[in-house]
């Protein structure tokens, strides 16, 4: 088993945590302060926290893999039973019931659910002749596993570690839950970027963020029906008209007579399904369906996006979104932290402050220093070299589990190796963001460097198991 | 049993997250690479900033008197991280002239977490503050020998005179809370603090200014950087022309040595504060500088409590300088006219009995103001409150509103923190106070003459006198008067007025001035003056009466109404009269006459705190 251990995974695996304990030394520095171990520092704690993860790493890999199918569910069942107790024994810290406190050390169980449900996952689709697109019930399985720690740990009111868990549908896209879900999901993310950020100015009357989603929505219809569709007569008509009623109303519009944008857009759009409606009845393919159905949802997902933002959201989200559109600068309030946090990094430069030397995260101007906006400290110290090359890093764990999964032999291991490959995913691309100030910020770590022991053992024993089952993979029936 | 085609969408998933990463390093590119704006955000290392601290605005009396002033006082400061660690310290402790042991404390205290919550040793802190101008010059010759030191030029207030401490207030060091709630403050930032210099802070203060300076990577100051052009100058404060006259203000203070109690004095056409008298008073320069904290610890242990300001802060019973407005209450009710009489035997009797002294009997309104008649008050509150065809409760919340618009019952809005509201009670008081039982006129019969419940401030006193010298309106009373480049408040140019006619003002200002002429106020009765007045003994759960009295002159045209209230002193006639009238004197003469001089100096030389026999509240 010794031989099979993918090294590569430990290697990357042990540099991502050195770093961490680094940074987590710079990000806590003070002028008078004691050494790295010290463990009055939370350097020294993660170090003890790294250490004792170590240990719990090779424990996990000195256990059968076949103990983890076998038990997959009973570990899921068991650690969901810990969930719903949390909700009702873990004290209230700044709003949130997530900590169970034993003793010295707090232990936050949302962190292990993550492999627990992974393990679940992977049992499901393990099943005999488990085929997801066989049935609609298979679905709702897999959503159920994936559900319930969602819920459990939103009712603790931490919906940062909660949304981590809806990465998982990568692995239903994988497994073989159409692509066009994953396509829908992008497209409503643009369209409410693009149609809340952009208010002014006005064009044909509606304001130019809509403008541009209805034009989004019109060309991807084009476009559907060039390269999904596949119809080429029917493409070229729409379009060849599309152009047409463009020209037409943009001369109208140069002589001063506007046409209302939304009446424009919806007259050629409702034209078109129609036109595809009646020209579908010649052909056989559901595919048109598929294809007018998404134009005319995005075009009610366009119109509900105004009032979901404005009566649905809570102020302090609608304050969240608007600064990390930059709508808004609010830089005392919601957006202080990203706003020092993108000064701490941006004064970086190319090689950096040097180790210790920053003066912003020193001085105390980026708060959750050591924790969820670890990567700062990281990026002024560092500089962009020293950022890129994390970055690097978790790109390259990340490829090599893909790889990982792909070698598997049964469903089992596959499916957990993309859970794994999709929470990195998730904490990753929100974590970095949120510092860099790409996306809202929602509090959860970045794996591996951020200070704090749960998060820290959840994603080792997350990353142990997979590389025990992979270890064993050549032993495996097929 | 794989499928192939789903094989294929590990590509998707790859390229997905390799795509984002290529999106987050292009933004890092563009955040830490191409633009600088962060970099020039971020407090580089080879940067200073220094503050450089406007002058607090000066302050002068109404007669253009400089009362207020600035001098410069040096702040050693240095930044921890910058201080060379082969420091020649007894170099430098030599030059601050003080002894390596108190250099050693001195970092000790601006290391300790609880007295200097801001401590970091990248940013400039204060070891020392107020070098003198000496110590200055020495230090400044030899600092390039200290690198990590500077010195930070401030201003400290002078006073011209010991007076006048309540009005002006002093400054102080920010507290943490201040920086809290004001983000114009730093730590070691000075703000107002009492009196005029806190209430006007944001006047005073100006706006601090900044210039940039580059230091070498020992600390070394090498030069403004880019010529100064990013500085900014600082602006200085707006200096204050107050209303008070200083030379009265002080000739009162004189006059309440040895005496506990307040004089205020008002100009009734404008609502200017000419004087704000508060004795036991201490002298203002006792808390500038270095030896501010001690002081400050021995006025708030002092048993006469010098802090408290006794003319807007003391809710004293008003007792018969109260009259007045009874009187005026029952004339626009209709209770009683001018020529109205009620009997006085000795003394209001029915049912109880409430005193009084000898003088003719039935009487009416001027009279019974210029005899002080405790009985005819009475009765005239008893006809309004037991009214027939309605409730005392009724009667009584109308009395209240006139008493209200009369200033009394609610702070009346001085410019100056912590004034008092006094104490008038509503029926719900009664209701409450008498557990719901019937009451009638005769349970309260006492505020008619100014004893009971009601309270009043010497500002609230001396502010009826200015109301009554109008014949019916009033200024809320204000002690600055003019803000250079600002402007004061709008509520003090808004004229108040009760809604009591004018007539009965009339009505009660010559009673006021009966008493003067030959009441209970003949001391006032000044050579060439007008005056009219009332005078007040005050009943008291702490010992000897209070003596009180208000007055204002010239009678037909008058410039002063003033408010004098002396704790524990006796009669009315006995301290309020002689001090009062000597203030109208002084103020409208300037000097007291001949055949004053007596009085004045009975008043200077008079201790009321020793005869009064009563231990401090």
């Amino acid at each position: 088993m010794f031989k099979s251990l993918d090294w590569m995974t430990i290697l990357l695996y042990v540099l991502l945590v050195g770093a961490g304990i680094i940074s987590i030394y710079a990000a806590s520095y003070d002028f008078d302060n004691a050494g790295i171990f010290d463990f009055n520092e939370f350097s020294g704690k993660q170090f003890a926290w790294a250490g004792l993860g170590l240990l719990l790493g090779g424990a996990v890999l000195l256990l059968d893999y076949r103990l983890y199918e076998a038990y997959a569910y009973p570990i899921y069942g068991f650690v969901i039973l810990v969930l719903i107790l949390t909700i009702f024994i873990a004290p209230d810290i700044k709003g949130s019931r997530s900590w169970i406190v034993l003793g010295p050390v707090s232990l936050q169980p949302a962190e292990f659910g993550k492999f627990a449900t992974a393990l679940a996952l992977a049992k499901l689709f393990d099943s005999y002749n488990f085929n997801l697109n066989q049935k609609l019930s298979n679905y709702f399985r897999a959503l159920t596993i994936i559900f319930v720690p969602i819920i459990l740990i939103l009712l603790q009111k931490e919906t940062g570690s909660a949304l981590v868990y809806l990465s998982l549908i990568f692995v239903l896209y994988r497994e073989g839950m159409s692509g066009l879900v994953l396509f829908s999901m992008l497209c409503a993310v643009v369209y409410f970027v693009v149609a809340v950020k952009f208010a002014d100015p006005l064009i044909l009357g509606i304001p130019l963020g809509e403008f541009t989603v209805l034009l989004i929505i019109t060309l991807i219809f084009c476009a559907m029906l060039v390269f999904y569709c596949r119809d080429i007569i029917i493409a070229r008509n729409v379009i060849g008209a599309y152009a047409a009623a463009g020209v037409v109303v943009t001369v109208l519009a140069l002589c001063g007579i506007e046409v209302n944008g939304v009446i424009f857009f919806l007259s050629i759009l409702g034209a078109g399904i129609l036109y595809v409606a009646i020209a579908m009845f010649r052909h056989r393919i559901g595919k048109f369906l598929i294809t007018i159905g998404f134009a005319a949802m995005s075009v009610m997902f366009l119109f509900s996006v105004n009032y979901v933002f404005n009566n649905i959201l809570q102020p302090h989200q609608r304050q969240r979104i608007k600064v990390t559109l930059g709508i808004v600068e609010d830089l005392r309030g919601a957006g202080y932290n990203v706003n020092q946090s993108k000064i701490a990094i941006g004064s970086g430069g190319v090689a950096g402050k040097g180790f210790l030397n920053g003066t912003q995260t020193k001085l105390k101007y980026v708060p959750e220093q050591h924790t969820d906006f670890i990567f700062c400290t990281i990026g002024e110290e560092e500089g962009f070299i020293g950022a890129t090359a994390v970055l690097v890093l978790f790109l390259a764990l990340i490829l090599r589990l893909v790889h990982i999964a792909e070698r598997q032999r049964t469903p089992f291991g596959r499916v957990y190796a993309y859970c794994v490959v999709s929470y990195l995913i998730f904490h990753l691309s929100i974590n970095i963001g949120m510092v860099i100030g790409l996306c809202p910020v929602i509090g959860i770590p970045l794996p591996f460097f951020s200070y704090g022991g749960s998060s820290l053992w959840g994603f080792t024993i997350l990353l142990f198991i997979l590389l025990r089952i992979d270890a064993s993979r050549k032993e495996r029936r097929d | 049993m794989k499928d192939y085609t789903l094989n294929k969408r590990k590509y998707v998933i790859g390229g997905f997250i390799t795509l984002l990463v290529i999106i987050y390093i292009v933004r890092l590119f563009d955040l830490q690479v191409a633009d600088d704006r962060y970099k020039q955000n971020a407090m580089s290392n080879a940067f200073l900033r220094r503050v450089i601290y406007p002058a607090r605005g000066l302050m002068y009396d109404r007669n253009g008197r400089l009362l207020v002033f600035n001098q410069p006082a040096y702040d050693v400061m240095l930044i921890p991280k910058d201080v060379s660690k082969d420091l020649d310290t007894l170099a430098l402790c030599d030059v601050l002239g003080i002894t390596p042991d108190e250099y050693a404390r001195k970092w000790e205290e601006m290391k300790d977490p609880r007295r200097n919550p801001g401590y970091s040793s990248y940013t400039p802190q204060k070891l020392i503050s107020h070098l003198s101008q000496e110590d200055y010059g020495r230090l400044q010759e030899k600092l390039y020998l200290f690198p990590g030191f500077f010195v930070q030029k401030r201003t400290v207030r002078q006073y011209s005179s010991p007076a006048a401490a309540n009005i002006l207030g002093n400054i102080r060091e920010v507290s943490a809370k201040d920086v809290e709630k004001d983000d114009y403050y730093r730590a070691g930032d000075y703000t107002g603090d009492l009196g005029i210099e806190k209430s006007y802070e944001t006047d005073l203060r100006g706006k601090k200014g900044v210039e940039i300076l580059m230091k070498d990577a020992h600390g070394r100051i090498k030069g403004r950087y880019e010529n100064g052009i990013h500085d900014e100058a600082p602006i200085s404060g707006r200096n204050l022309t107050l209303s008070i006259d200083m030379d009265l203000q002080e000739y009162g203070e004189r006059l309440m040595a040895g005496k506990i109690g307040a004089i205020v004095a008002i100009e009734p056409k404008t609502g200017e504060v000419l004087c704000l008298v508060t004795s036991p008073n201490y002298d203002p320069s006792l808390l500038v500088g270095k030896q501010r904290g001690r002081n400050y610890a021995e006025l708030v242990r002092n048993p006469y409590k010098p802090l408290y300001d006794r003319a807007i802060q003391g809710a004293y019973p008003p007792g018969s300088t109260f009259k007045p407005t009874q009187g005026l209450i029952f004339l626009q009710e209709g209770v009683v006219t001018t020529s109205t009489v009620y009997p006085c035997y000795r003394g209001y009797v029915n049912g109880l009995r409430v005193g009084c002294h000898a003088h003719g009997s039935p009487i009416a309104l001027k009279p019974a103001l210029g005899t002080s008649c405790n009985a005819y008050f009475c009765w005239g509150l008893k006809n309004m409150i037991d009214k027939r065809g309605t409730t005392a409760s009724k009667q009584f919340e109308k009395w209240k509103n006139y008493m209200v618009e009369m200033g009394y019952g609610y702070k009346l809005g001085i410019d100056l923190p912590s004034e008092s509201r006094g104490f008038i009670p509503n029926s719900e008081f009664y209701s409450k106070s008498f557990r719901g039982a019937h009451w009638s006129a005769n349970s309260i019969i006492s505020i008619a003459i100014g004893q009971g419940e009601v309270l009043a401030t010497p500002l609230q006193i001396a502010n009826l006198c200015a109301t009554i010298a109008n014949r019916g309106y009033f200024y809320t009373p204000h002690v600055v008067k003019e803000v250079k480049g600002g402007a004061i408040d709008s509520i003090y140019s808004v004229r108040h007025k009760p809604s009591i006619k004018k007539e009965y003002y009339q009505d009660v200002a010559e009673g006021m001035r009966m008493a003067v002429l030959g009441g209970t106020c003949r001391g006032a009765n000044l050579p060439g003056i007008e005056v009219a007045g009332k005078t007040g003994t005050a009943q008291n759960p702490h010992g000897r009466d209070h003596s009180a009295f208000m007055g204002f002159a010239p009678y037909d045209d008058p410039k002063i109404a003033v408010a004098v209230y002396v704790e524990n002193a006796g009669f009315g006639a006995t301290y309020g009269v002689p001090i009062g009238s000597l203030i109208i004197e002084k103020y409208l003469n300037r000097e007291i006459s001949p055949a004053r001089l007596y009085l004045e100096e009975r008043m200077l030389n008079s201790n009321t705190i020793i005869s009064s026999g009563v231990k401090k509240h």
